[in-house]
């Protein structure tokens, strides 16, 4: 387990982006009785996971995402879930201050030992690079002695050639079954990899998935900022 | 949702024709799709309760089907790919083409009453 933390503040933009990179470490951290608040941003409205023969429709997807983001932090022992009230695939063209201004408050209320959120340039999906912007400039703004520490997922193709590898690797085999109960609350985007998953163990393989052995972040380095100022 | 029938489907559209109706658009193959794979080009769009009214809708017989709606205003509506279709009960025509992966990759969908945000 990482070192102790007073209270974590958790930002991503969907449903499930907990689930992947972060929900082992989220679960020890929750077991060791540190309070977890985790503010997603949207409810995922516009995932492409329907199926063929289509399970849901396109207008009740975001009620059974917001089930599974519930069961999802029931699984993982987060408490303090913020559904933030915006739409999925749009946060980056919302006001840039509104956003910062989003973070600051939470920040301000919370008053995070640690905050995690994906690392900006290095997020693939556009509502992720919003979301790690606004988290980031909100830091910025606060006197350097002040500032949380910032764990930052990472996962575009180029990460590793130009940010090296993560410093903070987390081991979170005691904690797989909590992982696994996270993705699994997300069964209408996780479904289809769950399965694979099991095809994969049929078949005899016996390393496991890393995703169950191990988490890994990168301390946000404002030392090479993503940007001079905001 | 159902795969298209197509009398059935014609008859929805006829029943919003010619009247104010919020429609919902989009097409998309995926945000992580040049992640995934970088020679593929990356397109999509949404537009979300635009109000418009058409004076003829129309489905074509072939599978994934067309729906192209004529505005009143000369303008056009047009989406393809659709697959499946249902009237929900809010009394929405909801469309939309479900691909072989399994993912959505267009929706259409037409309302007498603004979508929830
Ligand atoms: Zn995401």
């Amino acid at each position: 387990m990482l070192q102790p933390e007073r209270q974590i503040l958790v930002v991503f933009p969907h449903p499930d982006d907990e689930a992947f990179g972060v929900s082992g470490t989220l679960a020890q951290y929750a077991k060791a009785g540190t309070p977890i608040t985790y503010a997603c941003l949207t409810l995922g409205e516009m995932g492409r996971n329907l199926g063929n023969p289509p399970f849901t429709t396109r207008e009740e997807l975001p009620l059974i995402r917001k089930k599974e983001l519930q069961a999802s932090c029931e699984a993982i022992g987060i408490k303090d879930l913020r559904m933030m009230g915006l739409r999925d695939k749009t946060v980056e063209f919302e006001d840039d201050e509104e956003m910062v201004a989003m973070m600051t408050n939470l920040i301000e209320e919370l008053n995070p030992s640690l905050i995690i959120t994906f690392y900006p340039n290095y997020a693939v999906h556009p509502d992720h690079e919003a979301t790690a912007r606004a988290v980031i400039r909100a830091v910025r703004r606060m006197p350097e002695s002040d500032r949380p520490r910032l764990y930052c997922v990472a996962f575009a193709n180029n990460t590793v050639a130009e940010l090296g590898n993560p410093d903070i690797i987390n081991d979170i085999h005691d904690v797989r079954e909590e992982k696994m109960n996270s993705m699994r609350a997300h069964i209408s985007q996780t479904g289809w990899m769950l399965q694979e998953e099991e095809k994969r163990k049929e078949e005899g393989a016996t390393a496991e998935n890393n995703w169950f052995t191990n988490e890994h972040f990168y301390s946000y380095r404002f030392d090479e900022d993503f940007e001079d100022s905001f | 949702m159902e795969t298209v029938n197509l009398q059935k489907l014609q008859d929805l559209l006829n029943s919003f024709a010619n009247k104010d109706v919020y429609i919902h658009l989009e097409t998309t193959n995926g945000a992580y799709a040049s992640h995934f794979d970088e020679k593929v080009f990356n397109a999509g769009t949404f537009i979300r309760n635009v109000l418009i009214r058409y004076e003829l809708g129309k489905v074509t017989p072939d599978v994934p089907h067309r729906v192209g709606l004529k505005l009143s205003n000369g303008g056009w509506v047009y989406a393809q790919g659709i697959t499946h279709f249902e009237l929900d009960d809010q009394n929405r025509l909801l469309m939309a083409g479900h691909g072989y992966d399994g993912k959505l990759a267009i929706a259409l969908e037409i309302s007498e009453t603004p979508f929830a945000y």
